[in-house]
């Protein structure tokens, strides 16, 4: 699971209404080079929940990695350095064993092999 | 990349070695889905530089015929983690990157207008009344801008009303009438390969 998908995901169990974003437990990750396009990046940023990928970043102790504030989206046509760390935070880090736990609930659903388990319990439905 | 060679690459994908009856697990053969994600690329532009989603993904498909035409992120969900697996196994041999979630489609809870396309081969319902429409219910709520769907060419005038009617679709478009062959993977299948006549429907949310 890479960073953009935890920052589409919001906990589903039925009643929930603080369910986004889920905290990231990070307990084995790893770092893959994807391609590089920047039209696709200036594309989905202005659709990107910052703080929380902000904060799933810091879940990796990438604590520098991106600006605590959302950038203007003109700064990300002319910084370069920037919307390659984008890239790397929202594209290149992927979490294989580890957790997604909601914040209003507890409830914590598991990484396994990459795959978090979203699946609910006969009761959260 | 050419229509030949991606159905050729979807040739390798490994499918289901002990298909799930109850949650209809048809695979969708590389002829179907090369041209589906062909003709969502080539025609309407759905797919390239696109967050593309694919809903009951099983072992990966579209997903990776997606990847190939060239997603800039996939997302498989699906119900069965052997199906993940799998899909996981198929994406690493043929170098793609797609992310997968296990979640039942019905309960998927997303924010915002990440996902731009979602295509899929969804349960047909004949197993589970309404699990198609399920789907498709899910779909046109987390795509922004196309939603790519087989159904049974039976249930064509039922599709078209609900989703104009129920999930006021800008649109809905039969593209083509393909023929399904689902090879004879249950007991029930007394013939040994069944022709089912299939729509590839593209929506407009």
């Amino acid at each position: 699971m890479r960073l953009l998908t935890h920052n589409m995901l919001s906990c589903n169990i039925k009643g929930v209404k603080n369910g986004y974003p889920l905290r990231l437990e990070a307990e084995k990750w790893t770092e893959k080079e994807v391609d590089f396009n920047a039209k696709f990046l200036r594309g989905i940023f202005p659709k990107i929940d910052w703080p929380a990928l902000v904060g799933s970043a810091r879940s990796f102790g990438f604590n520098d990695l991106l600006p605590d504030e959302a950038p203007d989206s003109s700064l990300l046509a002319s910084d370069d350095d920037l919307l390659r760390r984008f890239h790397h935070a929202l594209l290149e880090i992927h979490v294989e064993e580890g957790g997604l736990v909601c914040p209003e609930t507890g409830r914590r659903f598991p990484i396994n092999k990459g795959i978090p388990n979203l699946l609910l319990h006969e009761d959260e439905v | 990349m050419k229509l030949k060679q991606i159905e050729s690459l979807l040739g390798r994908i490994q499918q289901f070695s002990n298909p799930k009856l109850d949650l209809e697990q048809y695979p969708t053969g590389p002829h179907i889905a090369s041209r589906m994600l062909y003709t969502a690329e080539n025609t309407f532009g759905d797919v390239n530089g696109k967050v593309v989603a694919d809903f009951g993904c099983g072992c990966g498909t579209l997903g990776i015929a997606s990847a190939f035409l060239g997603a800039d992120y996939v997302i498989g969900i699906d119900v069965d983690l052997k199906s993940l697996e799998t899909a996981s196994q198929n994406a690493e041999n043929l170098e793609v990157d797609v992310d997968l979630i296990q979640c039942d489609v019905k309960n998927l809870s997303s924010r915002g207008q990440v996902i731009d396309t979602v295509v899929m081969n969804p349960p047909f319902g004949t197993r589970k009344k309404g699990s198609d429409m399920e789907f498709l219910s899910v779909a046109f709520k987390v795509a922004s801008q196309a939603v790519y769907s087989l159904h049974k060419t039976s249930t064509r005038e039922h599709i078209k009303r609900v989703a104009l009617r129920d999930f006021s679709a800008n649109s809905a478009e039969v593209l083509c009438e393909l023929r399904f062959d689902v090879p004879q993977l249950y007991k029930f299948h007394k013939k040994k390969e069944v022709d089912i006549a299939v729509d590839l429907w593209r929506f407009v949310p």
